[in-house]
């Protein structure tokens, strides 16, 4: 677009805008409320809960949630890095969050009782931290037991369980260059096993895997559907459907599992910063992570004494890989490059 | 037939008007700008927006053509695009060869039920993509009640591609093809028969040549539906990427703007075609219905009524299947494992502001949309198609309005963040509001509308125009008076199509909604997201539903209006 061009658009758009507006009907909120716009992967049944402990904490501060799964919301949060409409974020991974952060659009800030948080769940790199983690989600594998009664294959309970032959063709994973969950279950295998025996153990898995889907939460659900076996994937979904009825186990394979964490941070240049370092501070609360604990097992306070949610595989904390996110955020590209040379252009399955 | 006798008195007639037309044309060219700047501003120049950043590395700083190379050495590239073709090909050529002969058996033959059969075809419409993805899988997924039909081979890929591919295609294509097919001109069949012509050389030296505009218009809709749609491959595909699938790899998994929008200009490729194509075509065309035309009158040919008769069967059985499907999917407490019966998944006011207040602002969405959207399409096509002035300026307009269809939503979408929402934008005061989503879905939707317009527009004799234009009656006066009332029954199709389309839309608005304005359609996607994939059912059954609703007054007020503005139809 050349200058003229953007100028006289402009100026139709000023025209324009002003039509609009009338026409859309902006009314002034009376309420001496501040209305903070909360953006967040959290799942849908947590939000009123949420908010409700929330406003009665800080009567004054009102929230409207924007929520959508983790990759739209971090799209859409990095698009609109020129004019941002978020005040806080709270709920979504941090490994978006950090993402944000390169980009320079949070603000650094502790919020009380952050002596509480455990070391894993902090930013230590920063004195001012911009994001704060919640709980962790982690790698988790889904098997359907009535399938596998029917098929005669037992539950696997490791990760190399998986390269058995009886498996093959009854694996799904997400993959991970269109998934959060992928990336992070691919990234902890590298972590764990070595760069190249990560590389080798993927090789052989693939000989396994029906397909990679393109979203984190669906081999689980798959299985717990019965279109396939075994889904990688994490455990709430898989718990989820369990307490739904169906017949799905969640396995959290023994050599240890990639997790990522729920996290908090304010946006910066938010007109409403007092208001965001409110919610900053309750997520970071006892309180609020007694919440988290319906949800999820391992949570960012050392003080909340965390039990298992109902159906929720036991010993997740113990299970939980030493994650180098820093490490998982340099080499991203890298990884998913070399992932989709070796894996992305699997024909289409037989079976 | 346009006839020697009834040409030359309308170029006279033209010729003599030509002076005293100044003002008139200055406000048809007006307008035309006016139509210009509301597709710059709502498609063309968010994109160009996006697609600069095809140009860009992740940092904003300009590097050529760096990012297209890197793509091109992806070596899942080749494959993809393989993939898109082959699908697109395929679903093309099924979709194209089932709407014809639908359309044909609907407005030529003497079968009973045609108008329902015609909207059993419209059906797909009504439903979100998200529903044929889930119908498909429970019939033919490994858990499929029909999973033996295929012989072994997995739903997942091509083949689930191409069935949810014709499900979503069909009505676009039978809306085209039936709207060619049903301006036919009694007088060149007479003609043909008189002449002794046998039927099937009736067939392809008038039947077809009439509706070769329509024909051409619908395969490139069908075909760039397809190379671009990625509702049903995300769902259905598995492992076969296709290039919608591999945006989405960009942008939602990896947030690479800038290799979406490389792909993203690749996806264009069909639309840029297709217009070409369009040009050389309707260069050909010559209106049908002159104004001495006389309408269609269907015989009773036994054998192709018949064969009519079954194929019209056949696809509302498909149709019908996979509907009832995703429907019975809402009803059944736990699929596969508990198929009793509940109304529970209904009750959408457990699930608090998400539910109702969701369906509310898609009624209040749809309806504006069909509103604002129809009058704007309209009164477009036919400043393009009908008014003399400023040809350049039509022909661009025209090609404007075919861009939206090749257009991936997700990359309009991802388009209006970076363009409304832009800090010096004054049109930034619409982000996040109703309007947004509006403009927006007017804006995605408007080449099928546009093209219908068009179409019907065509069929109706330039004549009334240069008449009216002799006789001194401004164009406006002639387009109220006898273009619309013509037109009615596709303008009200129009207004359906917005509505419907508004009501099922997600890929686009996904980026451009806010917590006040929450659509259904959204809510489904999320809802399954979230793993409770009947409750989605039961919101897409919603949507059905609503459509339906919609369609079925559509119907009822084109039959009515019908019997009192085209009456001139019949003898």
């Amino acid at each position: 677009m050349t200058r003229t061009t953007e100028r006289v658009l402009r100026a139709w758009a000023t025209v324009t805008a002003g039509a609009f507006a009338l026409g859309v009907g902006f009314v002034a909120d009376a309420d001496a409320k501040t209305a903070l716009k909360v953006y967040t992967a959290l799942e849908e049944e947590q939000l009123p809960i949420y908010k409700e402990a929330f406003e009665k904490a800080y009567p004054d501060i009102e929230i409207n949630w924007q929520r959508d799964s983790t990759g739209v919301i971090t799209a859409r949060l990095l698009a609109e890095k020129d004019n941002r409409q978020a005040d806080v974020i709270w709920g979504l991974a941090a490994t978006s969050l950090m993402l944000l952060d390169k980009n320079g659009m949070l603000d650094g800030y502790k919020p009380k009782g952050y002596d509480q948080i455990k070391d894993q769940f902090k930013d230590t790199r920063s004195d001012k931290p911009t994001w704060v983690g919640m709980d962790a989600w982690a790698a988790a594998v889904c098997f359907n037991t009535a399938e596998g009664e029917k098929l005669g294959i037992a539950a696997p309970k490791t990760w190399a369980d998986l390269l058995k032959p009886e498996y093959k063709g009854h694996i799904v994973m997400p993959n991970p260059g269109s998934s959060g969950t992928g990336f992070l279950t691919v990234s902890s295998w590298l972590q764990s096993m070595g760069k190249e025996g990560g590389w080798a153990y993927m090789d052989k898995l693939h000989e396994n895997i029906n397909s990679y889907l393109h979203s984190g939460s669906k081999p689980c659900k798959s299985a717990a559907a019965g279109e396939y076996l075994v889904g990688i994937s994490f455990a709430y979904p898989g718990v989820n459907l369990m307490n739904q009825g169906a017949p799905v186990q969640v396995i959290l394979p023994s050599e240890g599992i990639g997790w990522d964490m729920e996290a908090t941070a304010i946006m910066k240049g938010t007109p409403h910063f007092e208001a965001a370092k409110a919610v900053a501070d309750f997520s970071a609360s006892a309180e609020a992570n007694a919440l988290y604990n319906n949800s999820y097992q391992v949570l960012a306070r050392k003080d909340v004494n965390a039990k298992v949610p109902e159906n929720y595989p036991a010993n997740e904390g113990e299970l939980l890989i030493n994650n180098d996110f820093y490490w998982a955020a340099e080499n991203r590209e890298a990884i998913l490059q070399e992932w989709q040379k070796r894996y992305g252009s699997k024909d289409a399955p037989k079976s | 037939m346009a006839d020697a006798t009834v040409q030359s008195p309308s170029l006279q007639a033209q010729r003599l008007v030509r002076p005293v037309a100044g003002a008139e044309e200055w406000a048809q060219r007006l307008l035309i700008l006016l139509l210009g700047t509301w597709l710059l501003v709502t498609v063309l120049v968010p994109l160009s927006v996006l697609f600069r950043k095809a140009a860009e590395n992740a940092q904003g700083q300009f590097i050529g053509l760096a990012n297209f190379a890197a793509y091109f050495r992806d070596p899942a590239l080749v494959q993809s695009i393989y993939n898109t073709l082959t699908v697109a090909l395929i679903s093309t050529f099924i979709t194209i060869l089932l709407a014809f002969g639908f359309a044909y058996a609907i407005t030529r033959s003497a079968i009973p039920f045609r108008s329902f059969f015609r909207s059993i075809a419209l059906v797909p419409l009504l439903a979100p993509s998200l529903l044929p993805g889930l119908a498909l899988v429970y019939l033919f997924g490994n858990q499929g009640i029909l999973k033996s039909w295929l012989f072994g081979h997995s739903v997942y890929g091509p083949i689930g591609i191409v069935m949810g591919e014709v499900f979503f295609a069909l009505p676009h294509a039978v809306m085209i093809i039936v709207t060619a097919l049903s301006a036919a001109d009694q007088r060149l069949y007479e003609a043909a028969e008189s002449l002794r012509a046998k039927p099937s050389r009736i067939f392809w030296t008038v039947t077809l040549p009439g509706c070769r505009y329509g024909l051409v218009s619908a395969t490139f809709v069908v075909f760039t539906l397809v190379f671009t749609d990625f509702g049903v491959p995300k769902v259905i595909g598995g492992q076969y990427n296709v290039l919608a699938t591999d945006v989405y790899r960009q942008v939602i998994g990896q947030f690479n703007f800038q290799m979406g929008a490389v792909v993203g200009l690749l996806l264009l490729a069909p639309a840029i075609l297709s217009f070409a194509v369009d040009r050389l075509v309707q260069r050909k065309q010559v209106a049908l219905l002159s104004a001495r035309a006389v309408p269609y009158q269907v015989t009773r040919r036994p054998r192709i009524d018949a064969a009519c008769l079954i194929l019209c069967v056949l696809v509302s059985i498909f149709v019908l299947s996979i509907l009832g499907m995703a429907v019975f999917g809402s009803l059944i407490k736990f699929w596969p494992y508990n198929l009793s019966l509940t109304l529970s998944k209904y009750n959408l006011g457990a699930l608090g502001t998400v539910g109702w207040g969701a369906l509310w602002n898609s009624l209040i969405m749809a309806s504006l949309v069909a509103l604002v959207g129809t009058i704007i399409v309209f009164c477009g096509a036919y400043l393009v198609e009908k008014t003399k002035t400023w040809p350049w300026a039509r022909s661009a307009v025209h090609f404007g309005a075919m861009i939206p269809l090749a257009v991936p939503g997700l990359v309009l979408g991802l388009a209006y963040i970076f363009f409304f929402n832009a800090p010096g934008n004054p049109l930034n005061v619409i982000y996040g509001t109703m309007a947004i989503l509006v403009v927006n879905t007017v804006g995605h939707f408007y080449t099928v509308c546009h093209l219908t317009a068009v179409t019907a527009l065509k069929q109706v004799d330039n004549e009334f125009e240069a008449v009216s234009a002799s006789l001194k009656v401004p164009f406006y006066k002639t387009f109220w008076r006898v273009t619309v009332p013509v037109c009615l029954p596709a303008i009200l199709d129009i207004a359906a199509y917005y509505f419907i389309n508004a009501m099922t839309t997600v890929s686009a608005v996904i980026f451009l909604y806010s917590s006040d304005t929450k659509l259904l359609s959204i809510a489904a996607i999320n809802t399954d997201d979230a793993g409770n994939t009947a409750i989605a059912c039961a919101m897409g059954t919603i949507i059905v539903m609503v459509s339906a609703t919609a369609r079925v007054v559509q119907l009822i007020a084109s039959r009515k209006l019908h019997a009192r503005t085209q009456a001139w139809r019949n003898r």
